[in-house]
């Protein structure tokens, strides 16, 4: 038993999912076996071309097409501009979308839908229907983006962008310091410049919807989402349906990483069954899943380190170029992050310079994905600092332990960049990152490298080591809201009702042990409903790391209240003072002894002589003032084939501090998750595109995600630290584990052979022809 | 045209469409623990044992399993399965959980074939489900207990937690 298990009763343990009976039994509690017979079906043309103007539109022939019901393009649909990004209202995305247009602006991109009977009827008539288009110049390339006179937004009626005459959706410049002159006069510049690709996230459930009035018609939405709320406020908006008459309702998800917290159907569900009043449903095949929902943004991040002799930062300069497709969700927020979550970490550097632009291309769309900009920086800064311990003779480790933040530490750069706009001053009260190196370090056996490296001894095959510190962050300060609702029953247990947003992470069960263990009852006393626009109180959603740390602390705060209130009551029961008793493991105690809760619960709703009788119950908000970073070294022993350029990774270890694990399994699974899912991005997945702009390999079998034969041997650490902030001390621990595997496999490959990788993914094409490069 | 499944465990006639494939059936006929992920027999989601081995269900047309023997997860009820949901729970292996049921059937395939797996033999079983949650680790680790205590005869440790 570890000395969280003995500080709690419910939080550090290792309880099973709230759920996880249902899905280990294959109930029907995901969307498309819920709704597994609706009465229409609907699916969507997309465009065949990159870019072009729509002359026109013949949807004759389909309407007349047996069970075909109803048909949607740009000439029978409201005209407003918004965005599909699920975030916070005012959205920090450009209003550059729209339900339908008369333009397209990326292979897939929406062209008309049609509702039928049957899915057969639905693909004829999507079949029937003609369209003429004005084949417009595809812009590809970001770069080139910038500087041609295609347009991709021409259109007068979208704001928020940056500069669409430069196809520029975002921009970012911030600056601390005087990192000119600190990069003029360092000892020591290192310069490292870094590409990534076009990446999926691949939940395994596709997106899915379905939409119907009810008996006052009211629009009933159930939707795959992350968002609830903020599609209750994005279909009102675009449809024209005013809040009140539409109830959103998370089923359970199969799977988001960030591509459900974009508002991909559920404007286009509600509209048909606002017009032909059935239910109706929506789900991405696989394929329209790789080719028309939300990709990662593609970047290139330029680092350049200023330190004196000895390694010490003394200025940082990044500058990012980011590829945001057709359209612009989520495109300055990314971007932001690249430097938001990634300079502060070495703070040592009292100048930093952060720049770039996310520009518009005729490519996928990229939106929210686990880790949220921070990978893309990762891999240039964290390759970067390599060098940078090569050129000042140091190890990895020791440059690192020289730069990065500690505890009771700030840096400016929290201050000066947020999310999209200008950030918060925070202080980090909880880091063990330097114990998180060094047992990581142990694990790897990272101070034998040398020796296992020259006992190694085959000609074809390289060994190396490498490393790469990460921090993320818990919540969008001063931002997100999170409420949380608990009502006690009769029999002692409680209610909790959570807008937060379970994907499949677990975070129910969580809330649910945060609000078990504040009561002082057992886990299976609480029950949870969560996401339900109707049922439960507003939370932004989940995203940004924030279920654990935001929506934690709202179901914190209502389950003190509510204690409280048992108390007073039981109190004036016993005629006692509140501070007399106390409820622990599902028992009143009193100083004459402890009685069953439920014993005290029946009386608040019988109305016994000298009680009142009342609904005990709460609400609480939670609004973040700061974003608790948690933190995490990746550790990876890998070999090198130097006849096939293949990588094989032998070992891989991460530690993470995360605070208090509320459920250890939980935490460690996000991280494994993440690193697999790291590991994929780093080697194998990979969008490809032909020359005019589509995608290639929109399949599992052509887009290869790791599977159980490719992951190698992996080590999480949990690393706990006590979080004062935090409820029961957590943070997050959702999406750093993603942002380590690209930088720590690159830099093992270069311990190994001394090549430096630059492009993910490292596929054995790219490894081979950089070990033969000039030979 | 009409075929007879013996599907978990009850003979059952159904009437398809020329060319309707398994998944589709299994589903419309209410065995929605058979999931639809790609429709390409890349994900293992729509897993179902055919005569006993697992095998994708989109991949199969439903006239080809006339006169054979399916079980889904829906019917998977022994000791085995209920061993192996067990011990997905308790050590955490259930993230979504969209790619369980298909998980579990190669599993349990696994198992019913080969009770004392190496680690090797757990990750070719499971090679044909994708998962992007859990990065597979609490997976093969529950396969792994679940070996041991079959073939340590150790059958009390699972009872005690059915």
């Amino acid at each position: 038993m570890s000395e969280d298990e003995k500080r709690f009763d419910v939080v550090s343990h290792n309880l099973p999912k709230v759920d996880g009976e249902a899905l280990a039994r294959g109930r029907r509690v995901f969307l498309d076996d819920i709704e597994n017979s609706p009465e229409l079906v609907a699916g969507i043309l997309t465009s065949p071309l990159a870019h072009a103007e729509i002359v026109d539109i013949d949807t004759s022939r389909a309407e007349k097409l047996p069970g075909v019901e109803s048909i949607l393009h740009y000439g029978n649909v409201p005209r407003v501009p918004h965005t599909t990004a699920g975030q916070g209202y005012p959205e920090p995305s450009p209003y550059d979308a729209y339900i339908f247009d008369n333009r397209v602006r990326f292979v897939g991109d929406r062209v008309a839908a049609v509702a039928g009977t049957s899915w057969q009827a639905v693909q004829e008539g999507l079949e029937a229907i003609e369209v003429e288009y004005n084949e417009l110049e595809p812009i590809l390339d970001p770069a080139r983006s910038r500087e041609s006179n295609v347009q991709i937004h021409p259109e007068e009626d979208a704001s928020g962008i940056y500069d669409s005459d430069r196809n520029i959706a975002a921009h970012v410049d911030i600056e601390v310091g005087d990192p000119k002159r600190a990069l003029d006069e360092a000892e020591v510049v290192v310069t490292q410049k870094c590409k990534t690709q076009f990446a999926q996230h691949t939940p395994i459930e596709p997106h899915v919807a379905t939409a119907h009035l009810d008996e006052y018609d009211r629009l009933i939405i159930r939707t795959s989402t992350q968002v609830p709320f903020h599609v209750r406020r994005i279909v009102s908006q675009v449809v024209g349906v005013p809040i009140k008459k539409i109830r959103v309702i998370k089923p359970r998800v199969g799977g988001a990483f960030g591509v459900k917290q974009e508002i991909l159907l559920e404007d286009l569900v509600s509209l048909f069954a606002l017009r032909t009043g059935k239910k109706v449903k929506m789900r991405y095949t696989r394929e329209e899943e790789f080719v028309s929902s939300r990709t990662r943004h593609p970047m290139e991040v330029e680092v350049r380190l200023g330190a004196d002799k000895e390694g010490r930062l003394t200025g940082i300069t990044m500058e990012a170029l980011s590829n945001t497709g057709g359209y612009g969700t989520h495109s300055l927020t990314v971007l932001s992050n690249v430097g938001s979550k990634t300079l502060p970490l070495y703070n040592e550097a009292p100048s930093v310079h952060f720049y770039g632009d996310a520009v518009y291309t005729n490519m996928p769309v990229p939106g929210a994905y686990r880790g949220y900009g921070a990978p893309q920086g990762y891999f240039a800064l964290e390759v970067a600092m390599d060098q940078l311990a090569e050129a000042v003779g140091k190890d990895p480790i020791e440059v690192r332990k020289l730069n990065h933040i500690q505890e009771e530490e700030t840096s400016p750069i929290f201050e000066k960049l947020g999310e999209g706009k200008e950030g918060t001053v925070q202080y980090i009260h909880s880091c063990k990152l330097d114990k998180c190196i060094d047992l990581g370090a142990e694990k790897i056996r990272w101070e034998e490298r040398d020796a296992i490296k020259r006992n190694y001894k085959t000609e074809d095959k390289a060994r190396g080591f490498g490393i790469s510190i990460n921090m993320q962050g818990s919540g969008i300060p001063l931002v997100d809201l999170a409420a949380a609702r608990l009502k006690l029953n009769e029999d002692g247990s409680f209610n909790l009702f959570v807008g937060a947003t379970d994907l499949g992470t677990g975070s129910d069960t969580v809330l649910a042990q945060i609000a078990a263990e504040t009561l002082g009852v057992d886990l299976d006393q609480v029950v949870v409903y969560s996401s339900d626009t109707d049922f439960t109180p507003f939370d932004s959603g989940a995203y940004a790391s924030s279920t654990t740390y935001v929506s934690g602390n709202a179901v914190k705060k209502v389950a003190e209240d509510v204690k409280e209130q048992i108390l007073e009551l039981a109190a004036n029961y016993y005629d006692l003072g509140p501070k007399d008793l106390d409820i622990a493991k599902g028992k009143l105690l009193t100083p004459a002894g402890s009685v069953d809760l439920s014993e005290m619960a029946i009386k608040t709703t019988s109305g016994e002589i000298e009680l009142d009788q009342k609904q005990i119950e709460a609400t609480a908000s939670e609004v973040p003032a700061e974003s608790p970073p948690p933190f995490a070294a990746h550790f990876v022993d890998l070999e090198v084939d130097k006849r096939t350029g293949e990588i094989e990774i032998l070992k891989y270890v991460a530690a993470v501090d995360c605070g208090t694990a509320i459920n250890p399994n939980l935490a460690e699974g996000q991280m494994e998750g993440a690193i697999v899912n790291g590991i994929g991005y780093a080697l194998t997945e990979e969008m490809e595109f032909s020359d005019t702009g589509e995608m290639t390999n929109p399949s599992f079998f052509d887009y290869k995600i790791p599977n159980t034969e490719d992951i190698p041997e992996i080590e999480v650490i949990l690393v706990e630290s006590d979080e004062p902030t935090g409820p029961h001390g957590a943070k997050s621990v959702g999406e750093i584990g993603i942002d380590g595997a690209i930088p720590a496999i690159s830099n093992a490959v270069r311990d190994a052979t001394g090549i430096v990788l630059t492009e993910s993914p490292f596929t054995p094409e790219k490894v081979w022809k950089k070990l033969n490069e000039g030979k | 045209m009409n075929i007879t499944i013996e599907i978990n465990d009850e003979d059952k006639e159904f009437q398809v469409k020329p060319g309707e494939i398994l998944l589709d059936l299994l589903r419309r006929e209410g065995y929605t623990s058979v999931k639809e992920g790609c429709k390409a027999g890349d994900c293992g989601a729509c897993m179902v044992l055919v005569n006993g081995r697992a095998m994708t269900s989109c991949t199969l047309y439903a006239a080809q399993v006339d006169g054979k023997r399916i079980t889904t997860l829906e019917g998977l009820n022994d000791e085995l399965a209920d061993s192996l949901r067990q011990e997905f729970l308790d050590v955490g292996a259930i993230q979504c959980g969209f790619c369980i049921p298909g998980v579990l059937i190669s599993s349990y395939s696994l198992l019913t074939h080969n009770p004392n797996p190496t680690e090797g033999e757990i990750k070719a079983a499971l090679d044909g489900n994708l998962c992007r949650c859990t990065g597979y680790i609490k997976q093969i680790e529950a396969i792994k207990n679940v070996a041991r205590d079959l073939e340590g005869g150790n059958n009390e440790r699972r009872r005690e937690k059915i």
